[in-house]
């Protein structure tokens, strides 16, 4: 008769070995997410409280860093005028993957105060993935932080998948990126 | 071939491949010691500010987190730039004498053989860099080389009066010198000297007055703007070894060296934390003031302590 003391050895297949490496991964990622502070509106003016002794979002492993490259959050604090969009489309696309959206406030969810302004847009997520919504006029230093803490559980569940999206319905957020700032060609000795 | 001759071969390639072990533990030492000393001081840092700061290991999470994201590139130049810099700071972290008996290239551990060494590595970020094409990473890398330029007369004013006193050029010749009876540390021997080493030391950093060449807010971290992903990590532990290089240096040739590797790592945490904490309650200058700086006190103090201790002999 077969021993049934140790469970035979199987070979883990390729998907379950890049899952083992990815949740490996993923804990590394969770514990040291690093923002790209895109401080268009007036929500910025909650980041300092966070980023300093008051609430110190250093504890979660987080901190400012300076170029989209180096980054693996966007913070996008508020509103977007077109303008700002086209530099925020860009900047998002520089970063490197996996890459998550945090916005701030009101603004990005339905246009918040300037719903009807002919310059801003209403909704975020139609123009790139946002992970994480923290809603409020402007939202308090803890909805922020609960913000960070919500985007390490989301990351932890494998649902911060918006840089997945983007991949998957790169044609539809293209469109809905040309449809609201128009096409842009760019006649000079780098574009040729 | 005669016999003995073979096993001449055979002992002397085994002898080789246990100095290059002893070397790249070291290396390795290098990295596991400097990213937990550098977790430490940003909690530290962190209670300086009346804040909880970041868990101790932080640093290991960051490093590790960046090698499991994807990166762009920018060129072959980009990529190999920062390889070959990371292959020499590891290189010359295998010369470094971890105390005065534990030494990976017995004969090796010449000073100047660590000058020649880290300019590999600066070079070949600064290449990397500059393959990046971003204005910023070319104003990064001025700086920083003019920074070098800055810091390194009054260095070498003051390790050649060292070498001149102790005789020899060698690390660990110059440690056991400072521990024979009758000897004080080089900080208080040549207590000037001392001074300007540890603000040489300061500038090698990048640390506060000195941080010109990074200036996150000024220059998005000058060399290191286009950097992300793997990269950016392979830049972390090239700094953290290159870290470790030049504090060890300072140890090795002003506090005495150490004996044992206990008595180094204290030795190493207390002039890094005193390094970062003199950083952290200073604001920044402009790369003019740090070459008019460097070349007005330090560079006074260095002449001074070298003619006061070469020529007049007063050595405490």
């Amino acid at each position: 008769m077969k021993s049934t003391k140790f469970t035979p050895y199987t070979k883990l297949s390729k998907t379950e070995t890049d899952r083992k490496w990815w949740e490996i991964g993923d804990f590394f990622r969770r514990n040291s997410l690093w923002l790209l502070m895109y401080c268009t509106g007036c929500c910025a003016i909650e980041l300092p409280p966070a980023m300093t002794s008051a609430y110190d979002m250093e504890r979660l492993g987080m901190g400012p860093m300076a170029t989209p490259r180096q980054a693996d959050i966007l913070l996008v604090s508020g509103y977007l005028s077109l303008k700002t969009l086209r530099r925020l489309v860009y900047t998002y696309e520089q970063m490197s993957e996996p890459k998550y959206v945090v916005a701030l406030g009101s603004c990005p969810i339905n246009g918040g105060i300037y719903h009807d302004s002919f310059a801003v847009i209403n909704q975020l997520n139609q123009y790139i993935p946002v992970d994480v919504y923290v809603a409020g006029c402007m939202p308090n230093t803890e909805a922020v932080m609960n913000g960070f803490v919500d985007l390490i559980g989301l990351i932890k569940s494998k649902k911060a998948n918006g840089w997945k999206e983007y991949h998957k319905n790169n044609d539809w957020f293209k469109e809905n990126q040309i449809t609201a700032l128009g096409k842009v060609v760019i006649d000079d000795e780098f574009h040729q | 071939m005669d016999d003995s001759y073979y096993y001449l071969l055979v002992i002397g390639g085994s002898a080789m491949i246990v100095n290059v072990l002893l070397g790249v533990a070291i290396a390795l030492f290098a990295f596991v010691l400097q990213t937990g000393v550098g977790g430490i001081n940003r909690k530290i840092v962190g209670r300086l500010q009346k804040r909880h700061g970041p868990r101790w290991y932080q640093e290991y999470i960051d490093i590790f987190k960046l090698l499991s994201k994807r990166s762009v590139s920018h060129g072959w130049i980009f990529d190999f730039g920062v390889i070959m810099a990371l292959g020499g700071i590891i290189g010359t972290a295998m010369f470094m004498p971890l105390t005065s008996s534990i030494v990976a290239f017995e004969n090796y551990d010449n000073f100047f053989i660590f000058v020649y060494l880290l300019a590999v590595g600066m070079l070949g970020m600064a290449m990397s860099a500059s393959g990046s094409g971003n204005p910023w990473a070319s104003i990064g890398v001025m700086r920083a080389l003019t920074t070098m330029l800055a810091y390194e007369v009054p260095f070498m004013i003051v390790v050649l009066t060292i070498v001149n006193l102790s005789g020899t050029s060698s690390i660990s010749g110059i440690q056991l010198f400072q521990q024979a009876a009758g000897n004080n540390w080089y900080l208080i021997a040549l207590p000037l000297g001392g001074i300007v080493g540890f603000i040489a030391l300061m500038g090698m950093l990048g640390k506060k007055p000195f941080e010109t060449y990074i200036a996150p807010a000024e220059i998005a971290s000058g060399p290191m703007v286009e950097y992300g992903g793997k990269q950016l990590g392979m830049l972390f532990i090239l700094h953290e070894i290159s870290v470790f290089i030049e504090v060890s240096l300072f140890v090795h040739l002003f506090l005495g060296g150490a004996t044992s590797i206990l008595e180094f790592v204290v030795k190493y945490f207390a002039v890094y934390t005193l390094a970062n904490l003199i950083s952290n309650v200073n604001g920044r200058f402009k790369i003019d003031q740090v070459v008019k700086f460097y070349y007005k006190w330090p560079l006074l103090m260095a002449v001074t302590q070298a003619i006061v201790a070469i020529y007049l002999g007063w050595v405490i």
